[in-house]
């Protein structure tokens, strides 16, 4: 017999049963919350006349409708705040920690979780939201759930599931100065394409991915799900445990070292196969951006915008039209050549501290091209924010004429008051391009933090190398 | 959950591939805390000329005459033909609420992402999957075929022209076809293994206990 892949080890962990009709029930150790996806799932319970089955495996935390002004202590929009009020006051109903809105550590429900040391390897973490294959950086079998798997979860700790086939994406050779996690992430979606991955549990792994950080392997993972995947994961190291020791939730003293030593048995078997191999060449990647609206929809920097008549597929070939047209982009345009009206720097898949370090190497003693209308800095987190000044990113950024914001989404899905007027052209640090996500017709460009930082000092897309 | 077992209907096609959640229910339609009421702005963006808000009225906004669902050919359909990859991006369990809302109960497509895969069952939303040449024929016939009705038999795991009587196969998970039939209660199900989870439990905590530590 072969071996196990670090997912079937995570699976076999975590199973409580194989029922005879070909699924499993899968057990959950950690459940994040927030409050776009709960409310009907609380509603559930309380209809039902249920109770959480274990409250002390949860966490929640608003983000998604909260302002970032600096000066906004409430929320305008009367829905919004209605939403938040009742994850507040589920929360309190059902005994559910919750980072309040006024709680120093509130920020993205994927970048509390490491942050805190409530994500650990070995576990498996839900949350209603797609980009909880972020938690899949430490070695944890994390995925997104939807509202009706989150009462569920809520209510048994268990789900009803089916086992993914196995996919390892293996990034070789070393990445040139100035080509990020991101670029490697937006490089992969493009080579396997938006369903590349559908059906699969990805395990990301190679020497270009041992040598990112957590927060690089965090932007790695967040993005698996672009690429279809529910969940993505990284074999834990030494890295990934200097990480979490002596974060709050993370284990003590014994128990530390009675983890540790089970993390450590934590990756594929040598001789385990895998159903489908991807093999990538670091050292190829160029920075990223994409021009479409889809995230498999990206070029290096350097290329042009692509040309729909050279594509043989009549489907794709249309979805291409549909997206340059969306976009106001013709075909051939080099894409260094496109401006851009707002910048983005934020998302739970570039708002981390490095994230943030990596933006303020490029503004600083620079200034915003006097050609682009806003740029925003939206830490992922009080705790980022609070790092960030204390050591002084945010006066490189304010000096250079960025703006200096409070955690949340933000303008990664808009649902709080930051979002582009229609035909507005954003660098973004986010996640998706969809049409009208961070505001309806505007258009939006995913890149790394440090392309997002080059484009707003051009005010168009430039190598951050070359500034 | 309501039952699934035979629909007819008419099918409308949507001709794009990769048709994202976002598409489906634009984030401002999240902030509701109900199950219901998505329905008229499912596809909202594609379906109204003008920015659609919570809490506005419908009935008075300009509509594309352009979007498929405009047409009046397609009024009143219950089966939706998709291209590949259908429900891809979000988590957003809107999407299908907004779908159902609408009064769709089937989605044919080649592929579909997996968690609006997912949660479809879990709301009578049947998602059937068939081969890119059988959806192409069929994208073919509705656009042909003004009225072109299925009746989608979930029993018996078939496809019928209504028009023709021509009959397509299609697969589907024991399972999930069971659960939909009967309109089960997932959390039921499970809460009588209540004593397997618990002997789990029991187990892990000995294996690992800093997993059953706090939150
Ligand atoms: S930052 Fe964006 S992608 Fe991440 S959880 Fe918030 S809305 Fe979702």
């Amino acid at each position: 017999m072969s071996g196990k892949t670090l997912y079937d080890k995570l699976w076999d962990q975590h199973l409580v049963h194989d029922d005879p009709n070909g699924t499993s029930l899968i057990y959950i150790d950690r459940h994040l919350v927030h409050e776009v996806t709960s409310p009907q799932a609380f509603e559930g319970l309380h209809i039902a006349g249920r109770k959480p089955w274990r409250t002390d495996s949860m966490l929640a935390v608003p983000d998604h409708n909260v302002p970032t002004t600096v000066d906004s202590a409430d929320i305008d929009d009367p829905v919004s705040r209605l939403q938040i009020q009742t994850l507040d006051q589920n929360c309190n109903h059902f005994g559910v920690m919750q980072f309040g809105m006024s709680d120093p550590r509130q920020g993205i429900v994927h970048v509390i979780g490491p942050e805190q040391g409530l994500t650990l390897p070995g576990m498996t973490i839900v949350c209603g939201d797609s980009h909880t294959s972020t938690h899949g950086a430490f070695g944890a079998l994390a995925f997104g759930i939807g509202t009706s798997e989150v009462e569920h979860v809520m209510a048994t700790q268990c789900l009803i599931s089916r086992k993914s086939k196995n996919m390892r994406v293996r990034v070789e050779g070393e990445l040139k100065p100035g080509v990020t996690a991101k670029d490697v992430v937006l490089a992969i979606i493009g080579e396997i394409g938006t369903a590349g991955g559908t059906g699969y549990a990805i395990e990301f792994s190679g020497p270009v991915i041992e040598s990112l950080s957590m927060e690089g392997r965090m932007t790695v993972c967040n993005m698996t799900i672009e690429a279809g995947a529910r969940a993505g994961m990284i074999r834990p190291d030494q890295k990934t445990i200097d990480y979490l020791e002596g974060r709050p939730y993370t284990p003590k003293g014994e128990m530390w070292e009675r983890a540790v030593a089970s993390w450590r048995e934590l990756e594929s078997d040598a001789d385990a196969v895998f159903d489908a191999e991807i093999v990538i060449d670091g050292g190829e990647i160029r920075p990223q951006v994409t021009w479409g609206t889809s995230p498999e929809m990206v070029v290096s920097l350097g290329e042009s915008v692509p040309d729909p008549d050279a594509e043989p597929d009549p489907i794709k070939q249309e979805g291409m039209r549909r997206a340059l047209d969306y976009m106001g982009l013709e075909p051939g345009t080099p894409i260094d050549s496109v401006s851009l009206d707002l910048i983005f720097i934020g998302s739970c898949t570039n708002s981390r501290i490095e994230d943030l370090r990596e933006a303020a190497e490029i503004a600083r003693g620079r200034k915003v091209s006097g050609t682009v209308k806003q740029a925003l800095v939206v830490p992922g987190s009080g705790l980022v924010k609070r790092q960030a000044e204390s050591e002084g990113l945010h006066r490189i950024f304010i000096d250079a004429g960025f703006e200096w914001r409070n955690p949340g989404c933000s303008m990664c899905l808009a649902m709080n008051a930051d979002r582009l007027k229609p035909q507005e052209r954003c660098a973004s640090t986010s996640n998706r391009n969809f049409e009208g996500r961070q505001g309806q017709g505007g258009r939006t460009h995913l890149v790394s933090p440090a392309m997002a930082a080059a484009a707003a000092i051009a005010g168009h897309f430039a190598d951050p190398a070359s500034l | 959950m309501e039952k699934f077992t035979v629909l007819e209907g008419i099918a409308a096609p949507l001709d794009r591939a990769n048709v994202d959640t976002d598409a489906i229910i634009p984030k401002q339609f999240l902030k509701s805390i109900k199950r219901t009421g998505f329905g008229p702005n499912l596809f909202d963006e594609w379906r109204y000329l003008d920015h659609g808000e919570p809490g506005m009225d419908n009935s008075t906004r300009p509509i594309n005459p352009d979007f498929v669902l405009n047409q009046k050919r397609y009024a009143g359909a219950r089966i939706l033909l998709a291209r590949d990859n259908f429900g891809c991006g979000s988590s957003r369990e809107h999407a299908p609420w907004a779908l159902s809302d609408y009064g769709f109960r089937c989605i044919i497509a080649p592929s579909f992402a997996d968690i609006f895969f997912n949660n479809c069952f879990k709301n009578g939303l049947l998602p059937i999957v068939l081969p890119g040449e059988m959806v192409d024929d069929l994208f073919d016939r509705v656009e042909k075929t003004p009225g072109f009705s299925l009746r989608v038999d979930l029993l018996e795991q078939r496809i019928v022209s209504v028009a023709d009587g021509s009959v397509i196969p299609f697969e589907i998970d024991a399972f999930r076809k069971e659960a939909l039939i009967q309109g089960l209660d997932d959390i039921g199900m499970t809460l009588a293994k209540a004593d397997r989870i618990r002997e789990y439990e029991e187990r892990r905590q000995h294996e690992a206990p800093w997993l059953f530590s706090q939150a």
